[in-house]
């Protein structure tokens, strides 16, 4: 057994909002091995990228430990982290770019910026070889370093981003939605550079997508979250197979299909249970859940690892009964 | 004025021979060249291509929305036989408001950082239908409840930063339908959600628009989700239109091979990253002087007459045209 290069330990956010507490990510735990891909996948607003900016240390955490390369880092005051030397190791891309990106910073400066601050900058020109390297790495052209962000689309921002994240050669790189802004044929380009950057460099990536046939592509692990809980987890191709909870069911069956057209398909009835102040022992999807019994609104269902191989955990009642 | 956008002898949307640059410290850039589509009333057409190839530039000069830097050098855009490129800022402002509703590509962005997001939907509905302040609260509750967002009478007081990616997205789409517009541009509206989620929203845009007659420009990547909702295509590449047709038509027999290739580079089925297909180059430098086929240095069925000569505009049949000289 290799240890974890991240792992977090009941890992908590509640932010305080008007009218109780909102639940953002709820005691998650997650371990992810070197040179291992994770996808997260889950409802828009279950806490993914809560729990990204808390695994990068961009928040601080309410409770919970997070274990970077064998060293807690949850405890450090985000103002010391900055120039802890783990910042440089990890690496997060943002959801979305037109937010992450500073306006006033061209191409090359935004690049250049991390690379000054936590990597080894060298001479003017290494610094700039380090620059158009990542800038190429991702299929952006030369012609686009001097622009600002505002001159750029929404999928050349988004390389930017990754270029950014990429060029530190962190060994843990955080991916928030990175290819939900690119069209097929750049998603493949930087598919197969994260591809290659763990088979070249052994980089870790903890990649979230709404897209489940590119995570099925990289990643070889998937955790499914729901309103702020790990629901289900295991390797990937089983959770295809064979996905345990009903919330994965259902978004397997809702992925988009031409075939359809013009046809209403089964959709999942009902919006999902409020973040705010839930109930510790009922079901998060308690009352979408077409499997549901009485028993779902007494107990919560704690992960747990379901079939024979030990690695396939799920957080329902009736897991053993549910089949894609 | 409304009576012109409701007259069906005019076509709700036309965009003809538009030509736009952009200058910058390098140079002018030259992003859409030639582009010309129609929209007719009731209609989903869906927009898609290349990173970079002008698909929200598109949008937003249907908009009437131009960066300064812009340069019109050429062709024009008409929304129910109005002019949008010479109306004055403040007819097209109200235009914006009450008949063109867009969700932009960056939802958080395009919302007022320091107004709550429920008083945001309120305001709209305020502006659009004659109520009180307290029916529009409710429907604006009733408006964010339709597009899933949980527990909408608490999240109503919510400011943008305390909202994920995806509920943003939400909070916009439910901004623009509540201004029930005639034309809905909606530029990558559900890259933030999940399936699920996506599923949902989507049915709710498609069932406004077929029960009020209004029509939509979907901008999106997904090409799954294209064909399940569009009716027609219009694929672009290095700004040009290169290929628009039926839904149907353009998925299962692309003529154009840009289209060709990129049906093949979608994820689904594919064994691994490595059989993943690519499209070989990248988007073309559209600041020089560019051949008339902008995917000529990727192409592989190019011909000679590829560099020289206008390119043709080859309509197939049932509108579906294809503007190459080999096509498949
Ligand atoms: N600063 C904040 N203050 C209050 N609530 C917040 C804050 N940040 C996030 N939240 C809430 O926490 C929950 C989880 O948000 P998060 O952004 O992690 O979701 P997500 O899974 O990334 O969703 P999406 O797929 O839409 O991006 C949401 O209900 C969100 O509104
Ligand atoms: N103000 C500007 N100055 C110079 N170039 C610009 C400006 N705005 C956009 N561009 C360029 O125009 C082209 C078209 O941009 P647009 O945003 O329309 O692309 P898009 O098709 O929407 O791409 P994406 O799918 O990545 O969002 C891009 O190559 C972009 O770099
Ligand atoms: S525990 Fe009950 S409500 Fe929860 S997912 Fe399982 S069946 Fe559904
Ligand atoms: S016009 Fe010629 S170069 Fe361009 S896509 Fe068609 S065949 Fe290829
Ligand atoms: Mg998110
Ligand atoms: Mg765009």
């Amino acid at each position: 057994m290799t240890t974890a290069i991240m792992e977090a330990v009941r890992l908590v956010k509640r932010y305080p909002t008007g009218g109780g507490m909102l639940h953002a990510v709820d005691a998650v735990d997650l371990a992810i091995q070197p040179g291992e891909s994770v996808g997260l996948v889950g409802e828009s607003g279950c806490g993914k990228s809560t729990l990204v900016r808390l695994l990068g240390r961009l928040i601080e955490p309410t409770e919970g430990a997070i274990v970077f390369e064998g060293q807690d880092i949850a405890p450090l005051p985000l103002r010391r982290f900055v120039h802890d030397k783990a910042r440089g190791r990890i690496q997060v891309v943002f959801q979305d770019p037109t937010e992450s990106l500073n306006p006033s910073l061209t191409v090359f400066d935004t690049v250049a910026d991390p690379i000054r601050r936590l990597g080894n900058p060298g001479g003017r020109q290494s610094l700039a070889a380090q620059v158009r390297k990542a800038i190429a790495l991702v299929g952006l052209p030369p012609e686009m370093e001097t622009r600002l962000p505002h001159q750029l689309s929404g999928g050349q921002r988004a390389r930017v981003g990754i270029a950014r994240a990429i060029a530190l050669r962190p060994s843990l790189l955080i991916l928030d939605e990175p290819t939900s802004a690119l069209d097929v044929s750049v998603q493949a380009v930087i598919l197969r550079l994260l591809a290659d950057l763990r088979s070249e460099l052994g980089m870790s990536y903890l990649f979230v997508s709404h897209d489940l046939n590119v995570v099925r592509l990289l990643c070889s692990r998937i955790v499914v979250m729901y309103l702020g809980k790990v629901v289900e987890e295991g390797p990937t191709e089983a959770m295809f197979r064979q996905p345990r909870h009903p919330y994965t069911r259902a978004l397997l069956a809702s992925i988009p299909d031409p075939a359809r057209r013009g046809h209403t398909p089964w959709r999942l009835e009902g919006s999902a249970s409020s973040p705010i102040d839930p109930s510790p022992t009922v079901c998060r999807f308690y009352g979408r859940c077409p499997r549901q019994e009485d028993r779902c609104a007494e107990t919560m269902p704690e992960l747990r690892a379901v079939g024979s191989d030990g690695v396939h955990r799920a957080a329902c009642h009736f897991a053993e009964e549910i089949s894609a | 004025m409304s009576a012109a956008v409701m007259t069906e002898s005019v076509p709700l949307l036309t965009v003809e021979d538009l030509v736009l640059d952009f200058r910058t410290r390098s140079g002018m850039v030259h992003v859409l060249d030639g582009i010309s589509l129609t929209l007719d009333r009731g209609e989903i057409l869906g927009i898609v291509g290349e990173s970079g190839s002008g698909k929200s530039v598109l949008a937003y000069a249907m908009m009437g929305l131009l960066d300064p830097a812009a340069q019109i050098p050429r062709g024009g855009i008409r929304f129910a036989g109005r002019d949008m490129l010479t109306e004055s800022e403040r007819s097209l402002a109200e235009t914006r408001g009450r008949e063109i509703a867009m969700i932009f590509q960056s939802p958080r962005t395009a919302l007022n950082p320091i107004r709550r997001v429920g008083a945001q939907v309120q305001d709209v509905l305020l502006r659009h239908a004659n109520v009180s302040k307290k029916e529009a609260r409710k429907r604006a509750i009733a408006a964010l409840a339709r597009v899933r967002i949980p527990d909408p009478e608490r999240r109503f007081d919510a400011y943008p930063f305390e909202l994920s990616g995806g509920l943003c997205q939400r909070v916009m789409i439910a901004m623009a339908m509540a201004c029930n517009p005639y034309l809905l541009i909606a530029d990558e509206p559900t890259t933030g959600l999940d399936v699920t989620t996506q599923a949902v929203v989507m049915d709710l845009i498609r069932e406004q628009v077929r029960s009020s007659n209004a029509s939509v420009v979907l901008i999106t990547h997904d090409l799954a989700l294209a064909g399940e909702y569009c009716d027609r295509i219009a694929v672009m590449h290095a700004g040009h239109i290169v290929e628009i047709g039926g839904t149907e038509a353009m998925l299962s027999a692309p003529k154009h091979p840009y289209t060709a290739r990129l049906i093949g580079a979608t994820p689904g089925g594919h064994e691994s990253i490595r059989d993943l297909a690519s499209i070989p180059g990248s988007l073309p430098d559209l600041r020089r002087d560019l051949p008339p086929c902008r995917f000529i240095d990727r192409c592989e069925r190019r011909l000679d007459c590829c560099a020289t000569d206008a390119l043709p505009s080859v309509n197939l049949g049932a509108d579906h045209i294809v503007r190459c000289w080999n096509p498949l």
